[in-house]
């Protein structure tokens, strides 16, 4: 399959830097071989370093230096933020963060889960063995 | 800075004006209508010291005085995270590494918590905030009647010293007794806790706190 993961207008990013780290946002000019237009629909446009933009899979049809309205129906169309949440990159995102989230009382029955199931494979392949 | 009354600015002319020096010299003072001299206070005169009586002794040493400070303890602030009934765990001391539970900030600043005893063998104990991590598990310790638990408890009762006797000789003492108080207070406090150690709480108080390799303290939640 050729490399598809272009930087385009419509481009599907993360924002991997900073505060944001994490957040989705939409190319939406190209300023120069550094720097994109990036936008949201609950945000004003402002401009990203390449740096600092993570490419991603999804792309959405929009013309170049589109409005909010555009953009809003095309995010809705596509549905691409969800379609990226859903990817296994997404998931890895998620559960990375649900992870960084446990407390010390998830973390325990945690571990208890495992060393339940650790029993369980144990018994299941002591039966087998007999 | 120069000082402008000691340094005049040049030979022959001098620091302040010419009303300025003449009341600074004060010749005005002893002009005939007030008086012709220096006004002055009269001298008060002392009343006598009465004689003290020397006293029959004195002490062979010095008796330091202590120092008068101004200063007042300030009370301890207890840590937002803290409150009554959250989940603690020790870093330091005999205890370090087990989870227990938060009941009260006692007078000196201390933290009072209990392991509960029947729990994890943490007994009543006086710990300081800064060597434990709150956690944000939170257990209900509103039935537990603390109000006769204060710091004086915690003060180890000094044995009555004995005299003469030959301390080689004595036997080594039995297994301390302890004060039976203190026991009923225990046995009260873990008695009213106990019944909101529901399921894997209770499993996770009795379980040790430690650090795994790849385990970031300083970015965990607890």
């Amino acid at each position: 399959m050729p490399f598809t993961r272009y930087v385009e207008i419509g481009r599907v990013a993360m924002i991997n830097y900073g505060k944001e780290n994490g957040k989705l946002v939409v190319i939406s000019d190209v300023v120069d071989q550094n720097r994109a237009l990036v936008d949201r629909p609950d945000e004003v446009r402002r401009v990203v370093s390449f740096k600092r933009l993570a490419l991603t899979d999804f792309k959405v049809e929009i013309p170049r230096l589109a409005r909010k309205s555009v953009l809003k129906s095309a995010l809705e169309e596509s549905d691409a933020f969800n379609k990226f949440h859903a990817s296994s990159w997404g998931k890895k995102l998620e559960s990375r963060r649900a992870k960084a989230a446990t407390t010390d009382f998830d973390r325990y029955k945690a571990s208890v889960k495992k060393t339940q199931r650790g029993r369980a494979i144990q018994a299941a392949i002591k039966k087998l063995g007999k | 800075m120069v000082d402008r009354k000691k340094a005049p600015p040049r030979v022959g002319i001098s620091a302040e004006g010419r009303s300025k020096t003449y009341k600074s010299r004060g010749l005005w003072a002893i002009k005939k209508k007030h008086g012709g001299k220096f006004p002055s206070h009269p001298k008060q005169e002392k009343a006598p010291v009465a004689a003290a009586k020397a006293p029959k002794y004195y002490p062979a040493d010095d008796v330091k005085q202590p120092r008068k400070r101004h200063s007042t303890r300030q009370s301890t602030k207890l840590r937002h995270s803290i409150t009554p009934g959250t989940v603690l765990i020790l870093l330091a001391g005999r205890f370090k590494g087990r989870r227990v539970v938060f009941l009260k900030q006692l007078e000196s600043g201390l933290l009072l918590v209990t392991g509960p005893f029947t729990v994890n063998g943490v007994p009543l104990r006086r710990v300081n905030q800064a060597y434990t991590i709150a956690t944000s598990t939170k257990v209900d310790v509103s039935s537990a009647d603390l109000s006769s638990l204060t710091d004086a408890q915690f003060v180890p009762k000094k044995a009555a010293k004995k005299k003469g006797g030959d301390k080689f000789f004595e036997q080594p003492e039995g297994k301390k007794e302890l004060d039976p108080e203190f026991l009923s207070a225990q046995k009260a406090v873990d008695g009213a806790i106990a019944g909101s150690l529901e399921g894997e709480l209770k499993g996770y108080l009795a379980s040790h706190f430690s650090l795994r390799s790849g385990d970031r303290p300083h970015l965990m939640k607890f």
